[in-house]
């Protein structure tokens, strides 16, 4: 069963903006997916479509095999949606919002009060329940919009950038959460800018740049694509001469500092033994990005040339 | 299954909707008990008696429907108007439209929700118009759907302006411009029999003004126009704007990119 299926889905604005241009996109029963791009790729929209915020200029979606145009109440039904704005009253309480958002999904208020609190609590926002949300933190806020996602207990939960400008903690922390939900069944879609954390939560992945999906592949499969490796080798002493190291592809931003891309069959030994050849006395060294981090910018590079 | 869901929907708004001008007493109900309280010290006690009598009433009981009346229009309106606008500026709005809520519940809710902004603050006024004159009610069927229908009315009015507004001044144009002057002109301070024959003629194409005849017929048993007529301009109107913003939702207009 797909939760989600998205075919040819196209959508110009109003202002002549075409911001999709026919996206095919598939997430199966269970999935943790990541969709991914820079800004101004088209993740809102598609998440904006998917949600009926949004009307689609072409194309069709499914959610769990309804037709969002001919059984939306069914499909409704079975989307919690986590947006990258906030959209609740600024002037009502945690409580109100939650237990509101269940009776527009015909919820009893006993049920939902029943529900709110168990989200609430999970949350972090039991004590703040009774406060008006503008008054809570910008992360509580987040999580906010995360607890009225779930008060109709969806079978799919879409969440656009719910880390952003979430601290480490609270980050870790909601990743856990959403883990949990993944596993007891619920499928997620996630957009996030910290590729970390796709790489970390996420099974399947879609990257999709200009309005195009330019890479729709499993997170493994990615990930295992990425031949090459960058570090970046901080110096004790500055660099007298000009360095050569034949075999490997070298990049000097400053006498202090000294990056080096290392193929997956060449080993960091060899390139150790070049610097202690050459009397180069190394004082730390990392990684230029995270692994997924390298993929994309080179799938991004080579979409825009 | 789905009547169900649809209302508790339908709850969960008018709630929302009363909850909201509640919370904001100071803003919603009393603005109209003070200039009630206003409008019957000048006009009803000082203005009043030099006036004479009206219709055979004195001043002060002539023109106390039309002032109840006048503050149920505007204050149906401005609920709708205000809330719904704020919903979209605020974004909560998408609260509803995400969820399987059809658009005819929506407009069903708000409605309400200004039916029982007008009907509160039409007993308030109600209650502030007594400490300055008597006022019996002769028609109470009368009275009563007047009430409502009247409500209905300026609510879907409301919602359409809240449609449409781009600003939070857009949604005070139509109250400047058009309702004031239509309430003003719509026999709420005098009888349309005072005016000259083509005035008279001119302001038959005013609604406001069978509004205000039918509802001082309820109280007074005395109206400009006749009663029939009223009714049967005040239910088309509310069909055609019924369906009108229906229309509106259903296309998003306003409110989806
Ligand atoms: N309401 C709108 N009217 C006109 N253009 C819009 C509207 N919303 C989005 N766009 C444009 O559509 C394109 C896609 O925007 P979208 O919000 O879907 O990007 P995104 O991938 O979510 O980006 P971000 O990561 O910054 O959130 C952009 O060029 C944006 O400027
Ligand atoms: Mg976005």
């Amino acid at each position: 069963m797909k939760a989600l299926e998205i075919h040819n889905l196209k959508k110009t604005y109003a202002n002549g903006v075409q911001a999709l241009k026919g996206i095919d996109l598939e997430v199966s029963e269970g999935d943790f997916f990541a969709l991914l791009g820079p800004n101004g790729a088209g993740k809102s929209t598609t998440i904006g479509i998917i949600t009926s915020l949004v009307k689609k200029s072409g194309g069709k979606v499914f959610v769990y095999g309804y037709d969002l145009d001919t059984h939306s109440v069914d499909a409704k039904s079975l989307i919690g949606i986590v947006p990258q704005e906030l959209n609740f009253s600024q002037f009502e309480s945690c409580m109100e919002i939650v237990v509101n958002q269940g009776g527009f999904y015909g919820i009893s208020r006993k049920l939902a009060r029943e529900r709110a609190e168990k989200y609430l609590r999970q949350l972090g926002l039991w004590e703040k329940r009774y406060d008006p949300s503008r008054t809570l933190s910008g992360g509580l806020k987040r999580r906010l919009m995360i607890a009225r996602a779930l008060i109709h207990e969806p079978k799919l939960l879409i969440l656009d950038e719910p880390t952003a400008g979430v601290d480490v903690e609270l980050r870790r922390s909601m990743w856990k959460f959403l883990r949990d939900l993944n596993n007891q069944g619920i499928t997620i879609v996630l957009t996030t800018h910290y590729l970390e954390e796709a790489e970390n939560l996420c099974k399947n992945i879609a990257i999709i740049d200009l309005g195009n999906i330019i890479e729709n592949t499993s997170m493994k499969y990615l990930l295992g694509k990425l031949n090459t490796e960058t570090f970046i080798f901080d110096l004790k002493i500055p660099l007298e001469k000009k360095l050569s190291l034949p075999d490997f592809i070298l990049n000097v931003p400053d006498a202090m500092t000294i990056e080096v891309e290392i193929r997956r069959d060449q080993n960091l030994n060899e390139l150790f033994d070049v610097f202690s050849r050459e009397g180069i006395y190394i004082n730390s060294m990392r990684n230029k990005h995270n692994r997924l981090e390298e993929l994309f910018i080179r799938l991004l590079d080579k979409n825009n040339s | 299954m789905n009547r169900k869901v649809y209302l508790t929907a339908y709850n969960t708004i008018v709630i929302k909707e009363v909850g909201r001008f509640i919370r904001i007493w100071i803003q919603t109900i009393l603005p109209p008990a003070i200039s009630m309280t206003l409008y019957f010290v000048i006009f009803g006690n000082l203005i009043g008696p030099r006036i004479g009598q009206m219709s055979g009433f004195t001043y002060v009981e002539y023109i106390a429907p039309g002032l109840i009346m006048m503050s149920i229009i505007n204050n149906s309106y401005a609920n709708v108007v205000s809330s719904f606008f704020g919903a979209k500026f605020q974004r909560h709005i998408e609260e509803m439209l995400v969820a399987p809520i059809p658009n005819f519940v929506i407009l069903g809710g708000y409605i309400t929700g200004g039916i029982v902004r007008g009907v509160i603050v039409g007993i308030v006024v109600t209650i502030v118009a007594l400490f300055f004159t008597k006022l019996h009610i002769t028609h109470y069927m009368i009275v009563i759907s007047i009430v409502i229908m009247t409500s209905i009315l300026f609510s879907l009015g409301g919602l359409i302006n809240g449609i449409f507004a781009k600003k939070f001044d857009d949604i005070s144009i139509v109250p400047t411009f058009i309702l004031t002057p239509l309430i003003y002109l719509g026999g709420v301070f005098y009888s349309i029999d005072l005016l000259p024959e083509f005035w008279q003629a001119v302001s038959k194409f005013n609604p406001i003004l069978y509004m205000v005849n039918a509802f001082r017929y309820g109280l007074l048993g005395v109206s400009d126009i006749n009663i029939v007529t009223a009714f049967t301009i005040i239910t088309i109107f509310i069909i055609i704007l019924f369906y009108f913003s229906l229309y509106l939702l259903n296309t998003g207009k306003g409110i989806k990119t």
